[in-house]
């Protein structure tokens, strides 16, 4: 062991302008030489320099198929694959690797679970509960099994601060509920839902709950186990790492009398024209060849969050997020949607009768990138009676200067189209 | 005798060409949108209204003669004061004149040169590309 590991504190600080020299991509100068002010995150994050030289790595010295080559390479990418899938798990605090599946992000992982579980498990007369805040990947694949299955979806209600009504909730579980799908964190408000208390409310009657985490996994540390949520999904690139990897998470005992459901290769044991015998979990889910580099370059994305550490993080983005709060308070005519008490990382709002898009425009013009629109949340634009908005949300990355150059391009903008 | 396309097209470059800053050329956008001849509520309904993501778009259009030749009069409005802007210009090389006329114009072409291509990408968010489109159908109508 080093001296150098036996001196360092144990506590690392979190120091935000070191953080930000990991972000190649975040020191450009765009729009006539504008310095980028990265504010969609909640759309997708940015990669740090360990993952993008892992995915550089992976192709220049150990691209080989996995758990079917039978050479060197195919060996260092199967063991660097299988150990991306031990890093999730450790992430998620899982009991069995297992348990970790891959897909493709957070949508094929709810989608997964209602085409296998869903039809298993739901028939006529049949509810599936969710929440008026949920991204339309926790409704629509829902929506699907319902219609096919004569089942009904029912939703728990929200107050105009975008919080759930949690009586409600509890008047909603009725004996005919098979699933509860709850989304962690909203993306369209930044809402943080009680799902621990939620997950209990709900296994008080035997009801399973999937937590739809593509918002909360890279903002706060995530423990599957003592949330006992029964599955949980979220999205690699938006966790700092690659597009097109996602993870589903389901308890071992749920996973197992599930039905697979995309046939192909890696996911059989034995194949014959009368009989196919499946291979076990987790590749009883994940037919044919993977998303390799996906796999290994979210392993580095989790080493580096582990490495910053995710309570640090949280603290870095909440300091952030009460600045902001205040900042964006002084802003003429600005309009927060989503002030519920408990609320992470997101800035949705509205700036008089400027159309969000246009504000976005003028944003975009002074180098600072947020999102505007429905953010693919159509039915929380219902609940609050708006056709979209400015939404600004935070990474570890961000800094109260970036806060400062977002306000100052509001007042702007506020001048300009006001 | 009115402009051609090509007339007004390069009246817009000219004028666009005068300004440096982003906040000048969208300034000058923004009141090409506002110097629209209003559009009437009433017409604003499903059938008028062009798909765009997040902004609203609609247009009318209105077949007449005249010069011996038919042409056709378009009435056109956004809820997003840019978008207005943007389609106040195609509403400028393609209002009053012949469907012929509308087809051949190369309006990707003066986005391009007004440096204004960009949005045109950006066909999700606001509807232009739909919107040079739905033009498009309604003059191969009129034709």
């Amino acid at each position: 062991m080093s001296t150098n590991t036996l001196t360092q504190p144990k506590k690392k600080t979190f120091d935000v302008e070191k953080v930000r020299k990991d972000f190649p991509i975040l020191s450009q100068l765009v729009r006539g030489k504008k310095p980028l002010v990265y504010l969609d995150n909640a759309n997708t994050t940015q990669k740090p320099k360990c993952v993008i030289n892992t995915l550089v790595r992976y192709y220049r010295e150990y691209n080989s198929n996995v758990h079917r080559a039978s050479h060197y390479l195919g060996s260092k990418a199967d063991h660097a694959y299988e150990k991306g899938r031990h890093k999730v798990q450790n992430f998620l605090k899982a009991r069995h690797f297992e348990e970790i599946i891959f897909v493709r992000n957070a949508t094929e992982g709810i989608n997964l679970v209602a085409q296998t579980w869903g039809r298993r498990n739901v028939d006529k007369g049949d509810e599936i509960l969710v929440s008026a805040m949920e991204h339309h990947a926790n409704i629509v694949p829902w929506q699907m099994l319902c219609e096919e299955r004569g089942a009904t979806l029912k939703v728990i209600p929200m107050s105009d601060s975008g919080e759930l009504d949690l009586e409600a909730y509890e008047k909603l579980l009725t004996p005919q509920t098979r699933l509860v799908g709850l989304v962690h964190m909203s993306n369209a408000l930044g809402t943080v839902n009680p799902i621990k208390e939620m997950i209990a409310t709900a296994h008080k009657q035997g009801i399973p709950v999937l937590i739809d985490g593509a918002q909360s996994a890279y903002h706060m540390s995530i423990d599957v186990q003592e949330l006992d949520c029964d599955f949980f999904v979220f999205s690699g690139h938006k966790l700092y790492g690659p597009t097109g990897i996602g993870i589903l998470y389901g308890k071992r005992e749920l996973l197992e009398v599930m039905p697979p459901w995309m046939g192909g290769g890696d996911m059989i044991l034995t194949v014959s024209f009368d009989k196919t015998t499946y291979n076990d979990l987790p590749f009883k889910f994940e037919a044919g060849t993977p998303h390799i580099e996906g796999v290994i370059g979210l392993g580095a994305a989790i080493d580096y969050l582990n490495g910053l550490g995710m309570e640090n993080i949280a603290k870095h983005e909440a300091e952030l997020m009460a600045y902001g709060t205040e900042a964006l308070a002084q802003v003429p005519d600005l309009k927060m949607i989503g002030t519920a008490k408990h609320k992470a990382s997101v800035f949705s709002f509205m700036l008089g009768e400027i159309h969000p898009q246009d504000v976005g425009t003028i944003l975009d013009m002074e180098g600072i990138a947020v999102r505007t629109g429905q953010h693919c949340a159509h039915p929380v634009m219902q609940h609050f009676g708006i056709s979209a908005t400015v939404r600004a949300s935070l990474a570890c990355y961000n800094t109260r200067a970036e806060i400062d150059a977002l306000v100052q391009g509001l007042h702007k903008a506020h001048r300009f189209m006001g | 005798m009115s402009l051609t396309q090509q007339e007004k097209a390069e009246e817009l470059i000219e004028a666009f060409s005068f300004f440096e800053e982003w906040e000048d050329r969208y300034g000058y956008l923004i009141d090409l949108g506002k110097e629209l001849p209003a559009m009437p509520e009433v017409l604003k309904t499903e059938e008028s209204q062009v798909q765009g993501c997040q902004s609203k778009v609609w247009v009318v259009a209105k077949t007449s003669q005249g010069d011996g030749q038919s042409h056709i009069d378009l009435l056109v409005d956004s809820d997003s004061a840019i978008v207005k802007g943007l389609i106040a210009i195609l509403w400028q090389v393609s209002s009053g004149y012949a469907p012929q006329e509308i087809l051949a114009f190369d309006i990707e072409g003066l986005l391009k040169r007004l440096d204004l291509e960009e949005h045109l990408s950006m066909n999700r968010r606001n509807g232009l590309y739909s919107m040079i489109q739905r033009i498009r159908s309604l003059a191969v109508q009129g034709a």
